[in-house]
């Protein structure tokens, strides 16, 4: 069975099935990892390019590994400015590339909507790697299949999303997924970081972290963007991680065995301790290495979709 | 030259003047007969069948933006009013908006030059503020004197509370009304209303309450200060009820909604199409329904466009990086005969007022009436024509509308004014 879609633009909307198939898919290429030649030649003759028009490092090597993996032909064409501050327009950078004859595009943009624009001005299949504050989907299906790896299941977990909601594309992702999955979603964070009407999405929240703990079976725990202007959006550094940062303590006084997954790159000592960072809940290194195998699911099931 | 506009409907609400199956007589495009005419005895005359069509006061739009001076590339004074006069306007106000600003006599005499010759009469709002910084106020008696006829930093609000009560004191001896776009902007910079569809687009934020703080702020030193506010395009429903409660109290406060703001909610937004991008941004079906009954119960005194061309390739830029605006000259009055007239929100005599009277008093210009000796001044409307916008037809020369293809009831046919005439898409001097 295929596909319901020649495009990943986002989980929003992706019927249970395509999710199974792609984690299913998934398990298949994550056996492949572990052989001592990790390469497949499904993809050969094909020919991917991984437009990052803003810097990435994780969810861009991860994509060449997985592209790499099945064989097929990959180009990166890495800008960091934004079309607007760029003389060539980003229509124009797309018809290039285009004319190039290319199968495959995975996009990354601060804008949100723009793998949906490429859509529309590209005949390649689009893969949307991050999207603005909109959605990141190879993370929302790598992170259920990592919360299925280690839980066996995902129906009928309760899963809390922890961390600047408001401003995460892996949020969203990990919502919709999560939810069509049969999951029970929460968000749990400052209230200056938690979105707009996002009850409607049928997501409780929660305002402290020790409920949150003691309510759920996973934490995935955003990266506070302490970069970004996100940084405004709470009083301090200390104050936060006093408030939500998961500790060892903490979770101990809860006494709870919790799975915690985190997208990367971690912050130590702001929302997770060192302890808990490395410690027997999490499994952040293995997120990594199903990333692999969940991107060339969906590159493998996109790519022999024509 | 001799017209002889036969067997029209002639409707003007103020004049109450409703009358079917009637002729007009208009010579060098001044009305010089209203009744019976029977075209042999006049000799020379050039007749135009309008059977079952409307003649009302020409319509007048408070809200353009022309980009002349600076970017012609999107609009010229020229091309603006070819659209104003297509979409069935025979006056229109500019924004101060432009490259550089309308804060000098000299740029109100450039475009007052522009559009001399044009059957469009163009009005001119100048800045309130010196270049729109909302640093010193712009020379409002210089503007005055060089003809504008309200001041504006339009784009933007005026900055703050207290250059604000300095142009309204300062206006107030010239009776003549600030015009505000009413956004706090250190609520908004975002790219879509805040609510649901935000959250789930991903893209920035800007509150409805960014808005009604400005607009409360206006009502308040307006009625401080006795000055005139006009609200530019509210879109909230707070904003209504907050200009509704000012109304009832005495203040002078007038407001104005655009097409879109009464036609399209923020679901819009879910395929990121930039062409439905502007500011005030589209909101929700409850502000919508509000300002559908401020309209109705004359809270909402005028219906403007605020036509604000773009390039295409500005536009088609990413959802977030794009500019807001969309052009709306041509398709106004579509859009607000389907959607109010045919609808039963308002009647055809307060469509009128808002697309002519209201306007026009606002900003303290002569209502054209339908009176032997006067010029002819008219808008010629069809309230029945079915028809499909074709943003390709349009002549402005810029084409940023989310109304493209979009099946109206109700059009303007042509207008007259100036002694001249634009019908079937041709200028005709009368």
């Amino acid at each position: 069975m295929p596909l319901s879609n020649r495009h990943l633009l986002g989980l929003q909307g992706v019927p249970k099935e395509d999710i199974q198939l792609i984690l299913d898919t998934a398990s298949t290429f994550r056996e492949v990892l572990e052989r001592p030649i990790k390469r497949v030649p499904t993809l050969q003759g094909k020919t991917v390019v991984n437009l990052f028009y803003e810097s990435s490092t994780r969810t861009r090597i991860s994509f060449e590994l997985a592209e790499k993996r099945l064989s097929a032909d990959s180009i990166n064409f890495a800008v960091s400015a934004s079309s607007v501050s760029k003389g060539e327009s980003f229509k124009d950078t797309i018809k290039n590339i285009e004319a190039m004859k290319v199968d495959m595009v995975v996009v990354r943009h601060s804008a949100a909507g723009t793998p949906l624009y490429l859509t529309k001005i590209s005949d390649a299949n689009i893969i949307n790697a991050g999207d603005g504050i909109h959605e990141h989907p190879t993370q929302g299906l790598l992170d259920m299949y990592s919360i299925r790896e280690k839980l066996r299941k995902i129906e009928g977990l309760k899963v809390c999303i922890v961390g600047d909601v408001a401003h995460s594309r892996v949020a969203l992702s990990n919502i919709y997924g999560l939810k069509t999955m049969g999951a029970e979603v929460s968000v749990c964070g400052p209230s200056t970081m938690i979105p707009k009407n996002i009850e409607d999405l049928g997501v409780k929240v929660i305002y402290n972290i020790d409920e949150a703990i003691q309510e759920n079976d996973v934490l995935n725990v955003l990266r506070i963007q302490l970069e970004r202007k996100a940084r405004e959006y709470f009083p301090s550094i200390r104050e936060y991680a006093k408030y939500f940062g998961i500790t060892e303590e903490r979770l101990e006084k809860n006494g709870k065995d919790i799975l915690i997954l985190h997208p990367g790159p971690i912050n130590r000592g702001v929302e997770l301790s060192s302890g808990v960072a490395d410690g027997l809940n999490q499994i952040i290194l293995k997120q990594v290495t199903n990333g692999v195998a969940v991107r060339m699911a969906v590159l493998y099931l996109l790519g022999t979709l024509n | 030259m001799k017209i002889i506009l036969k067997n029209v409907s002639l409707f003007h609400p103020v004049q109450k003047i409703d009358e079917k199956e009637i002729d007009i007589l208009l010579t060098d495009g001044v009305i010089s007969k209203i009744g019976k005419i029977n075209p042999e005895e006049i000799s020379g005359a050039k007749v135009f069948d309008l059977s079952n069509k409307h003649i009302v006061p020409g319509f007048f739009d408070m809200h353009v933006h022309l980009r002349e001076p600076g970017r012609e590339d999107e609009e010229t004074v020229q091309s603006g009013c070819n659209a104003a006069a297509n979409g069935g306007f025979t006056g229109i106000a500019c924004m101060p908006n432009t490259e550089p600003a309308i804060d000098s006599a000299e740029v109100v005499s450039f475009i007052k030059k522009q559009s001399k010759d044009h059957l469009v009469d163009v009005e001119v709002i100048g800045a309130a503020t010196l270049g729109r910084k909302g640093e010193y106020i712009s020379p409002m008696a210089e503007l005055y004197e060089a003809g504008v006829v309200g001041f504006s930093d339009d784009g933007v609000a005026i900055k703050t509370s207290g250059i604000l009560k300095r142009a309204f004191e300062y206006s107030k001896m010239y009776n003549i009304p600030i015009i505000e776009h009413c956004e706090d902007e250190t609520l908004s910079g975002g790219a879509m209303n805040e609510g649901l569809n935000s959250t789930m687009l991903g893209l920035p934020p800007i509150p409805s309450v960014a808005e009604e703080l400005i607009v409360i702020r206006d009502i308040l030193l307006a009625e401080y200060t006795g000055g005139k506010i006009h609200i530019a395009h509210l879109s909230t429903k707070k904003s209504v009820e907050m200009v509704r409660e000012a109304k009832r109290k005495g203040i002078s406060v007038t407001s104005e909604v655009t097409p879109h703001h009464f036609t399209l909610i923020d679901d819009s937004l879910k395929i990121y199409d930039t062409n439905f991008k502007m500011n005030p941004p589209l909101r929700t079906k409850a502000d919508v329904d509000e300002i559908l009954l401020g309209l109705k119960d004359g809270t909402i005194d005028c219906i403007a466009s605020d036509h604000a061309p773009h390039s295409a390739e500005e536009k088609e830029a990413e959802f977030e990086h794009a500019p807001n605006g969309i052009t709306g000259l041509e398709t106004q009055v579509g859009l607000a005969l389907t959607e109010l007239y045919h609808k039963k929100i308002i009647t055809l005599g307060q469509l009128i007022e808002k697309l002519s009277i209201n306007p026009r008093k606002i900003l303290n210009l002569p209502v054209p009436n339908f009176e032997v000796g006067q010029i002819a001044n008219f808008t010629i409307l069809d309230l029945t024509e079915i028809f499909t916008f074709d943003i390709n037809r349009s002549k402005s020369k810029s084409k940023n509308s989310p109304f493209d293809k979009r099946l109206l009831t109700g059009k303007a046919l042509g207008v007259i004014n100036k002694s001249k005439m634009f019908y079937q898409d041709e200028f005709l001097n009368l």
